[in-house]
């Protein structure tokens, strides 16, 4: 089989950070290659260099033999190459044919012809299986529907070559084999795919190869049906790293308890009759594939957003109403979703982030003023104990690495021995070695008697982390399940929604 | 294809040269325009020097002209670190001078005392003023430059209304002004037998105080927090809308302590002419120095230089003194580039 | 009361009002421009003013009065070039930019009006534009003297609003300058250059405003002097919030403010006792009330005001 597309020696660096090194790679014609490796291995990097977003340092690519000019989207377009970004590029505000339109006709013309796009897209829509109303606003799309639009983008331009960046990030299990289904489908008429991943199941069971980068070199390329999962994650990661075991404890009285709990927002309820108890030395794990209301449920544990119905208690507390300082006064600790959006303000400092919450407290500041020494003081002694490499208390925080900045964010959060943690996507975007270390602190709390709420889309992270689970599809909740009595194909049906009566909270 | 590429560190000497950069590469375009006008720029510059700092009243004079700037300077760049376009400068140091010159007529106060108190109720004008705008931007999302902006043509209006009005000066012959303030509210001379007045002390003071609450208060952190990134802010449960507010009240009292201050210490009353753009040219002085009250006074000092030493160049030279107005308006563009040069260095 | 009344039926007042309204109309495409392809353009007052002193300069020293409205465009055009390139590929605050280029135009402006210029007691005039009344339609009864016999930039400013709404809505360069305002990493990611589309939107936007400018000194009046734009820039932007980003609503906008402008105008000399800067006043309360009404429904352009850096981690 000729290969449709190579890259060859490519070299790219950020700064001091060598995100792809001599990487080359192949794709056959009609394979589907799988792109595997852990978080900030380079993966995304290289596609990006792929489709023209960036041009490498070093290196080429060839496209049916021919070189590629570098950093230009529009050529890889048009040799047939397509992009389906892990973060759609679609503007909500556009209509579906907008978006599917754009850049596919010539400037020049004075009139777009919409009559015949809309035909070709419906055309190509039926064709591959992937219905989409063109009239409709994106941002009323679903995250699914979403993501049919973002591959229909690349079918419109007649690409060839498909690049799917971590597609099924956003999906439920019986929505991700859906997918592939459709993405065997398109090979068989002729397509060639790439799709990054960083699940081992999903690599075995969808890819004909594997391509596994490791620190931004390619380490080790496998036919899909000769290697297993426990050598893939091993050329991975590179090294045995384990993560932290769970062992069970007793568990106390219930410290954080919500009834019946119901968040509406614009007109639209986010979270509906939502009900859980998280115990001292418990961590209850609530999965669910991405945008079924987790975001606003960390939202109304962080103090963000109140509840419209319902009840909140801590330790018999009405705190409902609370702010994100009453929270925190009460004895809440809570590691946000997204570190560099919410968690820290990167252009200040790590002392001044570490005590930010905490500024009006006595511990921090006397009549007005900031104890600067002893905020500085504070920071130190997180550094030290939390093990945050790279950083003083002056460094600003923008430049600490992703798991540094969450180890953090973390120590920040358990220094003040907190009663109830909120720990929302914990390990989101962090590489083996920061997801160890998150884990054995978050077990450690746990030791320690506090309660943890675990937000993750990650089912192995929830089935080693905690002691009950619920899944949270369509903003509700289902009914706790021990983890002991929780099996993967179990819980994956929960998270897709497929829960019996008797499931539901 | 070039592109930019975040620096890690930036080294002090690198922020401490922006600004003299950028000020220089201002000159050298302005000193196009002056050829223009068929002078030799150097000779010009010469002028507008010796116009300015070359004998000691040219020199009280100057930092007559600073005093206001360095107040207004104080205001924007207080609001603009928290992202808040405070563009009224110019409106609320008229507020502060109307109330200033109206409760001064005849307050019964002494001396000092009087003094003091209207300073303070030129900062509590300048302050309400400008509550307004940033009542309306947190409740109803209105952007608060083209409130502010707008307010200060009504606040002219307003003001030339009352001082052809109820608070016309019935003395004055000719080109209307407000009622005077008492004489015992004028502020002392600096130094004698020239237009340099305490209010001088007064602005640097402030300058003084605006450094300690950014720097060393509960505040003046939760302000730049609030400024560089709101989400995370909000998250650490810092009060957005107290927060802005907070700095609004701040912002507009300084403006209106400008004006206050103007007419206690150089012009007696409230004229509409009295400001040759000392809100806008605020903005200037605020961005000069890189939103930080100690280069606050420097830059105030400069943009103080060029506007004294323009008219005296302009007697001598024959070119237009707009040229001030240039070289200023060229300095904060030359500036945002200078600043970037400091975030970013140039990569292939 | 009746007095106010009657001033509603004079063919004068609505013939003043699509006068009024014409800078304003140009102002605001032009910002309805930049801001759909996501870049805030605070220069516009300054840009309008030099507009206004290129285009009465260019006829002062004996270009005819198109020549003039060209070289307006032209140096709105440059002068929106320098905001575009600061705020676009350099990334700079679009606020600061903006108010620094306002400054700097209106300075350049009074400068080199100063410099070429002898003023004396009374500022040089020029011959304006006069009303063209348009054939056969002019003689409708009360329509005719108002819509059809104004001077022509007012008609190339109606016949502006129909072509930017045209060109946004139904050809292909209309939908990138709103996805570029929506979302430039959908443009780069469909094959199209974000930085490209919002200088030329800049660009283009910033020649309406010069040309808006130059109606005030080759139609509206015959001279120059500063401070003659008075705000009118500022409450363009305004405009733009109330007119939901749209050319045809734009419009709308416009005659409604230069309606109560020019009625102001009238009522000073009907209704006495009030000072006449209450009336003045009226215009700028206006906008600002109208800002706040609509402010709550505001479909903002996504991607406005933010900077798009390629390849920055």
């Amino acid at each position: 089989m000729s290969a449709v597309l190579e890259l060859r020696n490519i070299t790219k660096r950020f700064g001091p950070l060598l995100a792809n090194d001599d990487v080359s790679l192949s794709l056959a014609q009609g394979e589907i290659l799988a792109l595997l490796g852990e978080n900030g291995a380079g993966k995304t990097t290289l596609m990006n260099i792929l489709f023209g977003h960036y041009a490498a340092d070093a290196g080429e690519v060839r496209v049916h033999g021919q070189p590629l000019p570098p950093g230009k989207p529009r050529a890889a377009i048009d040799v047939g190459v397509g992009m389906v970004h892990q973060h759609f590029t679609l503007a909500g505000n556009l209509t579906v044919l907008e978006n599917v339109m754009l850049g596919s006709e010539p400037m020049r013309r004075l009139r777009s012809a919409r009559g015949a796009a809309r035909a070709r897209l419906m055309t190509i829509s039926q064709r591959f299986g992937l219905p989409v109303n063109p009239d409709v606003k994106v941002s009323r799309l679903s995250v699914g529907e979403r993501q049919r639009v973002e591959i229909l983008k690349a079918l419109y331009r007649d690409a060839r070559i498909l690049i799917l960046d971590e597609p099924t990030a956003v999906l439920a299990k019986p929505e991700a084999e859906q997918l592939f289904e459709t993405l065997r489908g398109m090979t068989e008429g002729g397509l060639s795919l790439i799709f990054i991943s960083h699940k081992l199941q999903e690599v075995m069971a969808a890819s004909d190869r594997v391509a596994v980068l490791r620190g931004g070199k390619m380490v080790a390329e496998r036919t899909t049906s000769n290697t297993s999962p426990e050598e893939l994650a091993e050329l991975m990661v590179g090294r045995r790293v384990d993560r932290p075991m769970r062992h069970a404890h007793a568990i106390g009285g219930p410290v954080l308890t919500a009834e019946d709990i119901t968040v509406t927002k614009d007109g639209e309820t986010r979270l509906e009759d939502a009900s859980f108890r998280v115990h001292a030395g418990e961590i209850l794990g609530i999965v669910g594939v991405s945008g079924n209301g987790q975001a606003t449920l960390g939202a109304l544990l962080s103090g963000l957003v109140h509840p419209a119905s319902g009840k909140l208690t801590l330790e018999g507390r009405d705190v409902a109403h609370l702010g994100p300082r009453g929270l925190i006064r009460a004895g809440v600790a809570r590691v946000p979703e997204d570190r560099h959006a919410e968690g820290v303000v990167g252009e200040m400092s790590v002392w001044e982030n570490a005590v930010l919450e905490r500024l009006r407290s006595a511990s921090f500041s006397a009549r007005g003023f900031v104890r600067q020494r002893a905020a500085r003081a504070h920071a130190a002694a997180l550094i030290q104990r939390f093990d945050v490499r790279g950083a003083t208390p002056e460094t600003r925080v923008r430049l600490l690495s992703g798991g540094n900045m969450q180890k953090l964010i973390l120590g920040r959060c358990l220094a003040t021995g907190p009663k109830f943690i909120l720990a929302n996507q914990p390990t989101r975007g962090l590489d083996e070695g920061a997801i160890a270390a998150v884990h054995e602190e978050l077990l450690a709390a746990r030791a320690e008697g506090a309660a943890i709420l675990l937000i993750t889309e990650e089912l192995d992270e929830a089935l080693a982390l905690s002691d009950r689970l619920q899944a949270i599809v369509k903003g509700r909740l289902s009914r706790p399940v021990d983890v002991e009595a929780a099996d993967a194909r179990r819980i994956g049906l929960m998270m897709a929604g497929m829960w019996g009566q008797d499931d539901a909270a | 294809m070039m592109r930019l590429e975040r620096r890690e560190n930036v080294p002090l000497t690198v922020v401490a040269a922006a600004p003299l950069a950028a000020i220089l590469a201002a000159l050298v375009l302005a000193a196009g325009l002056i050829a223009a006008a068929g002078v030799n720029p150097l000779a010009a510059y010469g002028q507008m020097l010796k116009g300015a700092l070359g004998s000691r009243l040219s020199v009280t004079e100057m930092l007559t002209r600073a005093t206001p700037l360095i107040l207004t300077g104080l205001a924007a760049a207080v609001a603009f670190r928290a992202r808040l376009w405070n563009i009224g400068g110019e409106g609320q140091f008229f507020v502060g001078a109307l109330v200033t010159a109206w409760i001064g007529h005849s307050l019964g106060l002494p001396g000092p005392l009087g003094i003091a108190v209207l300073m303070v109720c030129g900062m509590a004008a300048g302050a309400l003023l400008l509550a307004g705008p940033a009542f309306v931007k947190l409740r109803f999302g209105v952007d608060e430059v083209v409130t502010t902006l707008l307010l200060n043509f009504i606040v002219i209006l307003f003001v030339g209304m009352m001082i052809e009005g109820p608070l016309r000066d019935p003395l004055a012959f000719g080109w209307p002004q407000s009622v005077p303030v008492d004489k015992a509210y004028r502020l002392p001379d600096l130094i004698a037998g020239t237009r340099l007045h305490v209010g001088l002390l007064v602005a640097i003071a402030a300058a003084g105080v605006v450094w300690l609450v950014l720097a060393r208060t509960v505040f003046g952190v939760e302000t730049r927090a609030a400024g560089l990134n709101a989400r995370a802010a909000a998250f650490a449960g810092i009060s957005l809308p107290r927060t802005i507010m907070g700095v609004a009240l701040l912002s507009g009292a300084l403006a209106g302590l400008a004006g206050s201050i103007e007419v206690m210490g150089v012009t007696g009353g409230v004229t509409t002419t009295m400001s040759p753009g000392f809100g806008y040219a605020g903005i200037v002085v605020a961005m000069l120095a890189a939103l930080h009250p100690a280069g606050v006074v420097a830059a105030a000092v400069f943009v103080a230089t060029v506007f004294v030493g323009a008219d005296a160049m302009s007697r001598a030279t024959g070119v237009p003194s707009f040229i001030a107005d240039v070289i200023v308006a060229l300095s904060l563009l030359t500036m945002l580039v200078a600043l970037l040069f400091t975030t970013y260095r140039i990569r292939r | 009361m009746t007095d106010a009344l009657e001033i509603l039926l004079n063919t004068s007042l609505w013939a003043a009002v699509l006068r009024i309204a014409t800078p304003l109309i140009f102002g605001v495409l032009g910002e309805v421009l930049c801001e759909r392809a996501g870049v805030l353009n605070l220069g516009i007052e300054g840009i309008m003013t030099m507009g206004a002193m290129a285009g009465w300069l260019t006829v002062f020293l004996g270009g005819d009065l198109w020549t003039g409205l060209a070289v307006a465009a032209a140096s709105g055009a440059l002068i929106g070039l320098l905001h575009a390139m600061l705020t676009v590929p350099l990334g700079l605050s679009q606020h600061v930019s903006g108010l620094g280029i306002t400054l700097f135009a209106s300075a350049l402006s009074y400068y080199l009006y100063r410099l070429i210029v002898v003023v004396g007691e009374t500022p040089p005039t020029i011959v304006a534009f006069q009303p063209v009344p348009i054939p056969l339609l002019s003689e409708i009864p009360f329509l005719g003297a108002i819509l059809f016999t104004q001077t022509p930039p007012t008609y190339l400013a109606l016949i502006a609003v129909a072509v930017l709404a045209y060109v946004l809505a139904r050809t292909p360069l209309g939908l990138a300058i709103r996805m570029a305002g929506e979302s430039p990493q959908a443009v780069e990611a469909q094959g199209l250059d974000p930085i490209a589309i919002r200088i030329g939107a800049v660009v283009v936007g910033s020649a309406l405003m010069g040309v808006g400018g130059a109606f005030l000194t080759t139609a509206a009046f015959n001279s120059f002097f500063p401070e003659m734009v008075q705000g009118r820039g500022w409450i363009c932007i305004a405009l733009v919030v109330f007119s939901g980003w749209r050319p045809g609503k734009a419009l709308l906008g416009a005659l409604l403010f230069a309606f109560f402008d020019a009625y102001q105008l009238r009522l000073q000399t009907v209704i006495e006792g009030v000072p006449y800067q209450i009336f003045l006043m009226a215009p700028y309360v206006l906008s600002i009330v109208a800002l706040i009404a609509v402010s709550r429904r505001a479909e903002v352009p996504e991607a406005l005001m933010a900077p798009y850096r390629r390849g920055e981690r």
